[in-house]
């Protein structure tokens, strides 16, 4: 059993690893430059975000329009503590998350009464009111934003943050918790006669998720010197929506290669704005028309197992 | 075993849903509430399982008070709803909707025998255990709402009308099932539009009407009864 555990868990470890390494050497030895690296950056933010939305929005079901709002609380408590306070990296990140999960409580509780539409336009409502709340808070600049001067942010911190996201989200939905999120996305009223505490296991979601949308956020503020309100409006927040709708409402590795391929498509177009953002559109058009669960739907990537014994009794050819 | 005393449930302002309505469930028994549409029928079972919140009186289930209990402490507590229309999760397989039945259950090994237990009363979805379970067939559907409930090992099992939508043959099949559950050991609450069917299977019947009890008696006595065989039985 256990041997079996690392087998299944092997292929995934060496790709994680590997992709580290690869991506380690070649910008040391100087074959990806800084904007390489700064758009692995953005992949990486992106992937975080689009996994812990689908967490709220794919996995348990509950339409969040508000996500980009959790980043700008991380964004902004990651600006604070450093700038302001001196605080060391990894506990802004820390509790970067934690502000946004405990804003995540607070929005959940009232909203995740609501369903479908009525909770999309609730939690779009409270990234507007957040936005707005920063643009008039002289302490963190107001409109023109807050400068911050420390780049903490570089590809092994993005990385160790993207890996263990997709970690924790993957655990926890394939332990019973998981199970409970799927089957009130499935049908809340059958959930509950099933015995499951529908609030918490919404509101654990909305937690979880907003939590990582934190970590993105303190990783963004780090990364591009200047966190500004605009940055964080409802269109940040469509954004996420269309990785996660992109890559499969249900599917973490359909979020990875989403927020890859979206990262990849806006930087190769760059310089065509108006051609890419029909481009973007249109990809958009066709994905939905042909697979409307998006590239991956509910399923996941499979690695084969990696065999470590010898296989036993093999063999070649038959007399 | 279950008790529910004088309950008032209304919906919005206007609408009083049930009136004082009262009635009891004894331990070993099939109780059957019959009535037309808007009776009250499944408000009943809706305010016992806790998705509905009566404005009086009192729900008792072994001795506890769950009027005011959320709708997962009550499965907890031992009482389990079929909902009305099935309510199955369309998307995962049959096994996955019976494993989410045995959600708030520990014992792995009681499980996987009630599991077994399960694919034995319904042979048909032993057949169909890695089939999404909206790809099955309705009466499948039923078969498999009720294994479902059964998974959480319910002392009381609310059947909301479990012959909804279904062909004459499989409705016997259905009833067949309930009562052999019933010989089991489970006690069973049945809500029923079907009333001639469910009264053949009860030992005791409510009759209500505009959500109030009007009539209460032992199954056999009921179907004889003028009213009710003019009003329920087609004459």
């Amino acid at each position: 059993m256990r041997q079996e555990l690392i087998e299944r868990r092997l292929p995934w470890l060496i790709l994680t690893v590997g992709v580290y390494l690869v991506i380690s050497v070649t910008s040391a030895l100087g074959i990806l430059n800084d904007y390489h690296m700064i758009n692995i950056i953005t992949i990486g933010i992106s992937i975080i975000l689009g996994v812990s939305l689908n967490l709220i929005n794919g996995f348990t079901g509950q339409f969040s329009l508000g996500h980009a709002g959790f980043m700008a609380v991380g964004a902004y408590t990651g600006a604070i503590l450093t700038m302001k306070f001196g605080f060391p990296f990894p506990a802004t990140l820390l509790c970067g998350g934690l502000a946004a999960a405990v804003v995540g409580l607070v929005i959940g509780l009232p909203t995740l009464r609501l369903r479908g539409d009525y909770l999309a336009i609730a939690t779009l409502g409270f990234g507007e009111i957040l936005r707005v709340l920063f643009i008039n808070w002289s302490y963190v600049g107001g409109a023109g934003g807050m400068v911050v001067t420390q780049r903490y942010t570089n590809f092994h911190w993005v990385y160790a943050m993207t890996v263990l996201t997709i970690i924790v989200i993957r655990n926890w939905l394939q332990s019973a918790h998981g199970r409970a999120c799927v089957a009130i996305r499935e049908d809340e009223i059958a959930a509950s006669s099933m015995g499951i505490n529908t609030t918490l296991y919404k509101v654990a979601a909305f937690i979880l998720g907003s939590f990582f949308a934190g970590v993105a956020g303190v990783l963004y503020a780090h990364a591009y010197y200047i966190v500004t309100p605009a940055s964080f409006g409802f269109l940040k927040s469509v954004e996420i929506l269309i990785i996660v709708v992109l890559g499969g409402m249900g599917s973490i590795s359909g979020s990875v290669l989403a927020a890859i391929a979206i990262t990849l498509v806006s930087v190769i177009f760059t310089p065509w704005p108006y051609l890419r953002m029909i481009l973007y559109s249109l990809a958009l058009i066709i994905v939905m028309v042909y697979r409307p669960g998006g590239l991956m739907g509910v399923k996941e990537i499979q690695l084969p197992a990696l065999s470590l014994k010898k296989k036993e009794g093999q063999q070649v050819g038959t007399p | 075993m279950l008790s529910v005393q004088g309950i008032n449930v209304f919906y919005g302002k206007g609408i009083h849903a049930l009136k004082d309505l009262s009635l009891e469930v004894g331990q070993g028994e099939i109780v059957t509430l019959i009535g037309a549409n808007g009776a009250g029928k499944s408000s009943t079972l809706n305010t016992i399982s806790g998705l509905v919140r009566p404005r009086s009186g009192s729900v008792v289930f072994r001795d506890m008070d769950i009027t005011k209990l959320p709708a997962h402490k009550i499965v907890e507590a031992g009482l389990c709803q079929v909902p009305e229309g099935r309510r199955i999760f369309a998307n995962l397989t049959v096994q996955t909707n019976l494993e989410l039945g045995a959600y708030l259950r520990k014992d792995k090994a009681a499980i996987a025998r009630d599991m077994q237990r399960v694919y034995e009363l319904f042979p048909r979805l032993a057949e169909r255990k890695q089939q999404p379970a909206g790809t099955l067939s309705g009466g499948e559907q039923q078969m498999l709402a009720i294994g479902r409930a059964l998974m959480s090992q319910p002392q009381l099992l609310m059947l909301d009308e479990p012959s909804m939508g279904l062909a004459p043959l499989l409705v016997k099949e259905i009833f067949r099932i309930v009562q052999e559950i019933n010989r089991a050991g489970t006690t069973i609450l049945l809500v029923e539009q079907n009333a001639r069917m469910a009264l053949s299977i009860a030992h005791r019947g409510y009759v209500l009407e505009t959500g109030r009890v009007v009539m209460t008696d032992s199954a056999s006595v009921l179907a004889e009864v003028d009213e009710v065989r003019k009003a329920y039985l087609g004459g």
